[in-house]
């Protein structure tokens, strides 16, 4: 059923821009083609604001909030970058890559990786905090992929679009804070899981190394995020 | 014009970014012209000497001699650049960062070993408990990321650094 909405028109820097209600600050300035770093965003899921990169400053008092989950409202006024939302924006990236043990030259998505290009393309080229270097496991149970925690960035792309592209629901988030852990149905090995159709999805949804392919060396690795995101798309389309 | 002193310290790495250094091409001609190199794995100095313009530090600080060095690198230089991954993040040898020292050293040297199983003490300098990035003991003024950094983002550094100028961040990305 297509509903009609309402047109209305934002401000983004300061220019007039025409949209819907019910679009999100990013769904609308990318739509006016103007871009707004995300990590956890994939096209055709549902978005949770869990990386926070797409921050943006709303109204005239420069609130902060992430626009993959802020409705557009008539009139909302919008910054998208400022020396400020970089700063925050680096201090992000740099959070991330302290949190977990991210070693670049040795992973299979080296040169293909949205966190490793994101720290490039925000200026990253150290990180202020004290790396954690946490001990963390790799599942090598399930047969053709592979989960290493220790590249994970908890997005949740893997856990979305299992629910809502493939209908399994394998995958989830358990712990709270920095304990927090992706994890296969009730934290079994991802082979025990039986809900699991080995549709790989997940795979090609993960933005960093986290999930890959067995078989794959450092640098081959290439996500076929198109393929996901397009799955995503036609998701309730076919009957 | 005298000439900028140029030095390069190898610590925990794998030299990987000194063949990055020597891979200049001709571009190694221009700072020949420009710079000494006064200490380096490459030069004969046994002594990392005072008043050195520029310094390139490769890897990670994994023991207390790494430290010592360091801390003279620091003191003896005016700039002090990270060079590559092991240098800026840890990178490789802070993989053994989730392993104690002691099991790490028992299963390398003891469990590992075909022949005369014994862990090496006399000589070489104890490992601190972790390998950590060059920042979290001194200040780093310039940050060059990369495993190994490209050559041509070294000399773009490099040119910056011999005239004196202190390089803009470059979009180089780890590993």
């Amino acid at each position: 059923m297509i509903q009609k909405t309402k047109s209305i028109s934002i401000r983004i820097e300061g220019v007039l821009v025409p949209t819907r209600e019910g679009k999100t600050i990013l769904e609308a300035a990318r739509e006016a083609g103007r871009n707004i770093p995300t990590l956890c965003h994939m096209d055709g899921l549902q978005d949770v604001g869990a990386c926070r990169l797409c921050i943006v400053e709303v109204g005239g008092s420069g609130r902060l909030a992430p626009a993959c989950t802020t409705p557009v409202q008539e009139g909302l006024s919008v910054t998208i970058n400022s020396p400020r939302l970089a700063a925050y924006r680096r201090m992000i990236v740099e959070l991330l890559l302290a949190e977990r043990n991210h070693v670049c030259a040795v992973c299979v998505s080296n040169g293909h990786c949205e966190l490793q290009s994101m720290a490039t393309s925000l200026g990253v080229s150290s990180v202020r905090f004290p790396y954690r270097y946490p001990a963390l496991p790799v599942d090598l149970s399930q047969q053709r992929y592979v989960i290493d925690h220790n590249r994970c960035i908890l997005c949740s792309r893997c856990v979305r679009v299992c629910t809502e592209v493939e209908g399994a629901h394998v995958w989830d988030i358990m712990g709270r804070g920095i304990h927090s852990r992706v994890i296969s149905e009730m934290d079994q090995p991802w082979a025990e899981a039986s809900t699991c159709t080995g549709c790989g999805k997940c795979v090609q949804a993960c933005p960093t190394g986290a999930m890959a392919e067995k078989g794959k060396a450092v640098e081959e690795m290439v996500k076929r995020t198109d393929a996901v995101a397009s799955a995503a798309a036609r998701k309730g389309s076919r009957i | 014009m005298s000439k900028v002193k140029l030095a390069t310290i190898w610590l925990d790495g794998c030299s990987g970014c000194h063949m990055s250094l020597l891979d200049l091409d001709e571009g190694i001609l221009a700072v020949a012209q420009k710079a000494d190199l006064v200490y380096s794995p490459l030069v004969d100095a046994t002594e990392f000497p005072e008043g050195v313009d520029v310094t390139l530090v490769e890897g990670a600080v994994s023991s207390q001699e790494d430290v010592a060095r360091l801390r003279t690198v620091r003191a003896r230089s005016r700039i002090v650049v990270a060079l590559g991954d092991c240098a800026t993040s840890g990178n490789v040898p802070a993989m053994r960062n989730v392993v104690p020292v002691q099991r790490l050293l028992e299963r390398i040297y003891i469990k590992g070993a075909d022949v005369s199983p014994v862990i090496p003490s006399a000589g070489v300098p104890a490992l601190l408990p972790q390998a950590r990035p060059l920042r979290e003991f001194v200040k780093i003024d310039v940050h060059l990321p990369g495993c190994p950094p490209p050559p041509k983002a070294i000399l773009a550094v490099l040119a910056e650094l011999l005239e004196g100028r202190v390089p803009k961040p470059l979009e180089v990305k780890f590993g």
